[in-house]
């Protein structure tokens, strides 16, 4: 514990800091340009080269408009609740590995900010505690309709944290470990590799609805129901909202990508150390693309058929599953 | 057994989906890049109004103002004269000195055309009619004998 080793965590969490913002201003650029060529647009197009500066516009846009706080607020909780948001989506990803081990001027250093031997319940705590920020923005807005909207989001992430945290107990199952770097090395039979893919589908859907993903966007729903409870909310708060929600998409796909593929895993690591983290960012990329086809794809579910969906599907069939995992693991 | 039918039937269903989807992300976009690419519009598309001139270069319009009559929105403005031997615009007794069109007030109609008996004015096939300033929305004598190249291509008949 010297100097040289809170230097290199300072390092590696500014790093994945502006990683992350970076990733998020940008994906908001590829989701746009991506949705367009489903819709069989072009998206946009006008700011500089294949629009790269539009986040800058889109920041500089949010900074500067009017700040607006509603006479009713609750104005330290309102201001909070954004902060919230992105600082608990910030710092799930804390756990996640995004590359092996580099050895850089006789030491080793593990490409993670924090190896925690309980990685995965880490990501669903700061999942849990990242929807206060969207429970107490709506409450504190001072509005009924923010307040309903704050409500039709718990509902919602509670109901889709049953069936996820099971197929996450199952998934430890078959690692035997919680530890994120345990799964990126963990070896299994090839009939186990299938077994576990075929969860996939499933928590891909469960992912849909806990980050607020369309077709299970229900705490926004821009369209019908005003937002929900970032009604009240404008320029900079907003976008930090917006922020909070595709960093959780993205610490989502992350953690996709190191539960079911292997995270950095792929030819030629151990000779170039380095390209595991191109593999790892390349992997998360497809899985983000993976989001934005959904969401091109399907249109919106009403409330009851979202509940329904959680309570009468997703549960049994995780439950199933844990099961038949646990079988699997003592028998064979 | 039903339950299971049903799933499968969705999951199918929910893959039909995402196929559209994939199949118009290959596609090539049906987007126009509106003011740098021309818009296709029909042969009898009624955009800008214009004045017309005849082939030495005289004007059409004889100032009679009938298409002022005929605006049933009040949108054109005229003012005649007469033409003298030193000074003549068009072949007969008297001109148009004045002659505005408040684009703000037009609907486009095409009243004033089939009032015209000279077939002076025409609506033309420009339809970027958007300005910054109000003033800008009165078309002038000049604007309408001098109309800008519209970026369009006229669609032929199937």
């Amino acid at each position: 514990m010297d100097w040289t080793y809170l230097l290199i965590v300072t390092v590696k969490v500014i790093v994945v800091v502006v990683g992350l913002l970076g990733g998020f201003a940008y994906m908001t650029l590829v989701e746009r340009k991506v949705i367009g060529r489903f819709q069989l647009r072009i998206g946009p197009n006008q700011a500089g080269p294949y629009a790269l500066l539009q986040p800058i516009a889109d920041a500089i846009k949010a900074v500067f408009k009017e700040e607006i706080i509603v006479t009713h607020a609750n104005k330290v909780v309102y201001m909070l609740a954004p902060a919230i948001s992105v600082g608990f989506a910030l710092a799930a990803f804390a756990v996640i590995p995004f590359g092996p081990d580099i050895h850089l001027f006789g030491r080793t250093i593990p490409l993670q900010i924090a190896d925690v031997n309980i990685g995965l319940l880490y990501i669903l705590a700061m999942g849990g505690l990242g929807t206060y920020g969207l429970i107490l923005g709506g409450w504190s807005s001072g509005s009924n309709f923010s307040l309903l909207g704050a409500f039709r989001t718990t509902a919602q992430i509670i109901s889709y944290e049953l069936p996820m945290g099971i197929f996450v107990a199952s998934v430890v199952l078959g690692a035997g470990t919680l530890r994120l770097s345990g799964f990126v090395e963990a070896a299994r039979p090839w009939y186990m590799w299938i077994w576990l893919w075929l969860s996939f589908p499933f928590y891909f859907t469960v992912m849909l609805a806990e980050t607020n993903r369309s077709p299970f966007d229900l705490p926004e729903t821009e369209n019908e129901l005003i937002s929900g409870f970032q009604t009240e909310y404008g320029g900079i708060k907003f976008a930090l909202f917006f922020m909070a929600e595709y960093i959780n998409m993205i610490t989502a796909s992350a953690v996709m990508t190191t539960v079911f593929f292997g995270g950095w895993r792929g030819p030629f690591v151990a000779q170039w150390p380095l390209l595991g983290v191109v593999y790892f960012t390349i992997k998360t990329f497809i899985l983000l693309l993976l989001f934005l086809w959904v969401r091109a794809s399907f249109p919106r579910l009403r409330y009851d058929q979202l509940m329904s969906f959680a309570w009468k599907l997703m549960l049994p069939v995780s439950l199933i599953y844990l099961a038949i995992t646990a079988c699997l693991v003592v028998l064979v | 057994m039903s339950g299971l039918k049903e799933l499968v039937e969705s999951t199918q269903q929910l893959a039909q989906a995402m196929k559209i989807t994939l199949k118009a992300a290959i596609e090539p976009p049906l987007t126009v890049e509106s003011p740098v690419e021309p818009i296709a519009v029909y042969p009898r598309f009624r955009g800008r109004h214009e004045l017309r001139r005849y082939e030495n270069g005289m004007e059409r319009c004889i100032g009679c103002a009938l298409c002022e009559a005929a605006c049933p929105t009040g949108a054109i403005h005229v003012e005649a004269a007469e033409n003298t031997e030193e000074e003549r615009h068009s072949p007969g007794e008297r001109y148009a000195k004045v002659y505005e069109v408040n684009l703000l007030r037009c609907i486009l109609c095409r009243d004033c055309v089939r009032a015209c008996p000279t077939e002076a004015i025409i609506l033309g096939r420009n339809y970027a009619l958007a300005n910054y300033h109000r003033q800008d929305f009165i078309l002038t004598k000049e604007d309408l004998l001098n109309p800008p190249e519209p970026n369009v291509i006229i669609r032929v008949k199937e």
